[in-house]
């Protein structure tokens, strides 16, 4: 049975749970003291064997934070945070000794079963002949890194990937190997100081996911990553570095969950792209965070800065992202377009039901000639959800012929949620073109009662609606996403109506 | 078989029902006639279930069960089948998709067991065959830029897969030019048999030429005024509505 069936199986066995993910698990954890200061920032840095250089990197960043506030322009409310009163690193404890599947905690790895991720790939790394290298059922394998709390706990297809010269590990594993592509790109997209979140992740960054695809190769198989936070009072701060060299082809998709707690956790991630000429980076989310309960207790908050930036000719970076989950989301995948001709994309669903809060868009920077970008946002309100759109495309004087397209749509299901939509356009180039479109509607009661006569359940018709008007996103994610996400949505608006 | 007794209705606190009497035998198809605003559309609402029809008395059972009582979808999964006057776009719902959903759903409430998606195409290119539809109708949204005549043959199509015990068809035949009209009332014709059972709601006699009914009852200001034979649809055509009062 293929990894995939066995993910989508997961998902469509629970369709009745309000949050199906929200168990913990129980293992030995390594936790640092909590709060922040620099020995905690030191503390990390040599709990994880880096590089002074790396330790310096983060001190910096340490200190620049401590000079900035949050950000408050978003749409959202949420009390004051007090970043003392954390944990910033929460490890499974581990035995000494390579990584493999065996080594690992097998508690962990009933957690990922659980979740339904493919990480049945144990048999590759037990060396098991040919386990895994013929995909059944026609399907593309997809190779797996997950990060549980603080620490990436597997990668799997390792060798696979080697054979064509693509690294996928770690971020701490890339430190160690690959230190001088690290020090090359980390902060060269986003920088230590960008913004509150961003020079918080900088300082106190515990894993992530690294990539790198050299000059010229396709990688064969989609790249992926699970985040879970699992450990009470923990933050998750991840990192992740996706480099394309020239030529190079990569479609990496990020996926997560949480425990339900009655306390919020803070998630503050930094996901960084650099694709160089012609390279192309597709990245897709389906964010699924514990997004508190119907009071609106507890939840994540999704405090993330991801960018990427198309610095060679002809380069291409695509952003899908479906977001499902989380108390509190903060989110502006952006993409940096230098090179000319090269091509940003944005394709986001947001979801908010219950007490949900989302303020999410892009940026799109067109400094490189004729470079073109497409925005497509879809925001689905239900319950007291209150979900914003807000995006900045900005043309500078030398991008001639850049090209904009952007629409923006709301759905609001019932009469106590809200949508709002921000768009800031800036255009200083003669030659440019900047179109957006904006539409609100509701689900009609026409639309509902066509359905329930042809036999549907309200929900059924309800999720059939929506995935309708998020077709157009749902699309651009790859297959094995797509089915989740689908589930997901209709899992997400349960209890909406009626 | 559906009965109906004594069956009043309000719309927004206005009385558009005024006690429908009216049986269907297992079998047979009905044709109601009205004006405009004589309560033909309200019918087949308060009959499928609709919200914002108020019952303010009389009953309508269908096999025996209670209808008034059901909630839409249980009405559906029943058997009960309404082609809508206006079909409804669903976008970004394939049509296909919304077919085969439909459908499981249907044979689920049935206790028969789904079809994947190999079967049901097999199933739908059939049914489009035989109505003349091109296939790539399966591809597109639900009655999304289908025109007129295509959204009604998409209706009819449903009908056909569903495979309902009871159809309504509310003014099918409204905006349809005579090929299409040719092909809606074969549609309709090829599931006539001794379990199907149909209540064709029109305006003009027309489409009686090509779906004769069993029976044709008169509807005016919410009530049945007379019931006859198919040669009572030509009497109308020929005299007006007057005619019936008058009679």
């Amino acid at each position: 049975m293929p990894a995939v069936t066995e993910t989508i199986d997961a998902v469509q066995s629970v369709t009745h749970s309000t949050y199906k993910y929200g168990f913990e698990t129980e293992i030995d954890m390594d936790f640092a003291p909590k709060g922040l200061n620099e020995d905690i920032v030191r503390f990390i840095s040599a709990k994880k064997g880096e590089p002074a250089w790396l330790l310096e990197w983060r001190l910096k960043a340490f200190a620049l934070w401590k000079t900035m506030a949050e950000p408050r322009w978003a749409a959202v409310k949420f009390p004051p945070i007090d970043y003392q009163d954390a944990y910033y690193y929460a490890a499974p404890k581990k035995k000494d000794g390579p990584k493999s599947l065996d080594e690992v905690d097998p508690e962990l790895l009933r957690t990922y079963e659980k979740l339904g991720i493919p990480l049945k790939e144990q048999a590759i790394l037990a060396g098991v002949e040919g386990a895994g290298e013929s995909p059944a059922e026609g399907r593309m394998p997809v190779a797996v890194d997950a990060v549980f709390d603080s620490v990436s706990v597997a990668t799997t297809f390792k060798d696979r990937l080697e054979k064509e010269g693509i690294i996928f590990c770690s971020i701490s594993e890339a430190v160690r190997n690959h230190p001088e592509l690290v020090r090359q790109y980390l902060g060269s997209v986003v920088p230590q100081g960008d913004n509150f979140y961003a020079a918080l992740n900088s300082a106190v960054f515990t894993d992530g996911s690294f990539v790198y695809i050299p000059k010229g190769v396709r990688c064969p198989m989609e790249l992926s990553t699970y985040f879970r936070i699992n450990a009470k009072s923990t933050g998750q701060f991840e990192r992740t570095l996706i480099i394309a060299d020239t030529g190079a082809h990569v479609s990496y998709l990020e996926g997560c969950t949480a425990p339900m707690r009655d306390e919020n956790q803070l998630h503050a991630a930094v996901v960084e792209l650099v694709a160089l000429d012609d390279a192309t980076i597709k990245y897709s989310t389906v964010q699924n965070w514990y997004p508190g309960d119907e009071n609106g207790k507890g939840g994540i908050y999704n405090f993330v800065t991801k960018r990427g930036a198309c610095r060679g000719a002809r380069s291409k970076i695509s952003w899908t992202q479906v977001e499902t989950g989380s108390a509190i989301t903060w989110k502006y995948p952006s993409c940096i377009l230098q090179g000319d001709d090269s091509v940003g994309e944005f394709y986001s669903v947001a979801i908010t039901n219950n007490w949900q809060q989302a303020d999410t868009g892009t940026k799109m920077f067109h400094i490189g000639r004729n470079t073109r970008s497409t925005i497509i946002s879809k925001g689905i309100s239900a319950g007291q959800g209150q979900n914003t759109y807000r995006g900045l495309v900005k043309i500078s004087p030398k991008a001639s012929n850049a090209r904009n397209f952007t629409q923006c749509d709301s759905l609001l299901i019932g009469d106590k949620c809200g949508a709002h939509t921000v768009p800031y356009i800036e255009n200083r180039c003669m030659t440019a073109k900047v179109e957006h479109e904006a539409t609100t509607s509701r689900i009609a009661e026409d639309q509902l009662f066509y359905c329930r006569q042809r036999g549907l359940s309200e929900e059924d018709a309800v999720g059939l609606i929506v995935n309708g008007f998020c077709r157009e996103v749902l699309k651009e994610l790859p297959m094995e996403f797509a089915v989740e996400a689908q589930k997901l949505l209709q899992i997400s608006l349960e209890g909406s109506v009626g | 078989m559906l009965k109906i007794e004594g069956l009043t209705a309000e719309v927004e606190g206005k009385e558009i029902l005024k006690g429908i009497d009216l049986e269907v035998p297992t079998g047979e198809i009905h044709a109601i006639m009205g004006p405009n605003g004589s309560g033909k559309s309200t019918l087949s609402y308060v009959l499928s279930g609709r919200e914002g029809y108020e019952i303010t008395g009389g009953s309508a059972t269908f096999n025996g069960q209670d209808l008034l009582a059901m909630e839409p979808e249980e009405r559906a999964a029943a058997g009960l089948f309404l082609a809508f006057q206006y079909p409804v776009e669903l976008p970004g719902v394939g049509n296909a998709n919304f077919l085969r959903t439909a459908l499981n759903a249907i044979r689920r409430g049935k206790g028969e067991p789904e079809l994947d998606a190999m079967q049901f195409l097999k199933l739908a290119r059939e049914r489009m065959k035989a109505l003349s539809m091109p296939e790539d109708m399966l591809k597109r949204g639900v009655n999304v830029g289908f025109s007129g005549g295509e959204k009604k043959r998409n209706e009819v199509l449903q009908m056909a897969l569903l495979n309902p015990s009871l159809a309504i068809l509310d003014e099918t035949d409204s905006g349809l030019d005579i090929d299409a009209l040719k092909i809606v009332a074969e549609g309709v014709n090829a599931m006539r048999g001794p379990n199907f059972s149909s209540l064709v709601i029109t305006h003009y006699q027309r489409l009686l030429d090509y779906i004769v009914p069993d029976r044709v009852h008169v509807l005016m200001n919410g009530r049945i005024v007379q019931s006859g034979g198919p040669e009572l649809a030509k009497q109308l055509e020929a005299g007006g509505y007057n005619s019936v009062q008058a009679a």
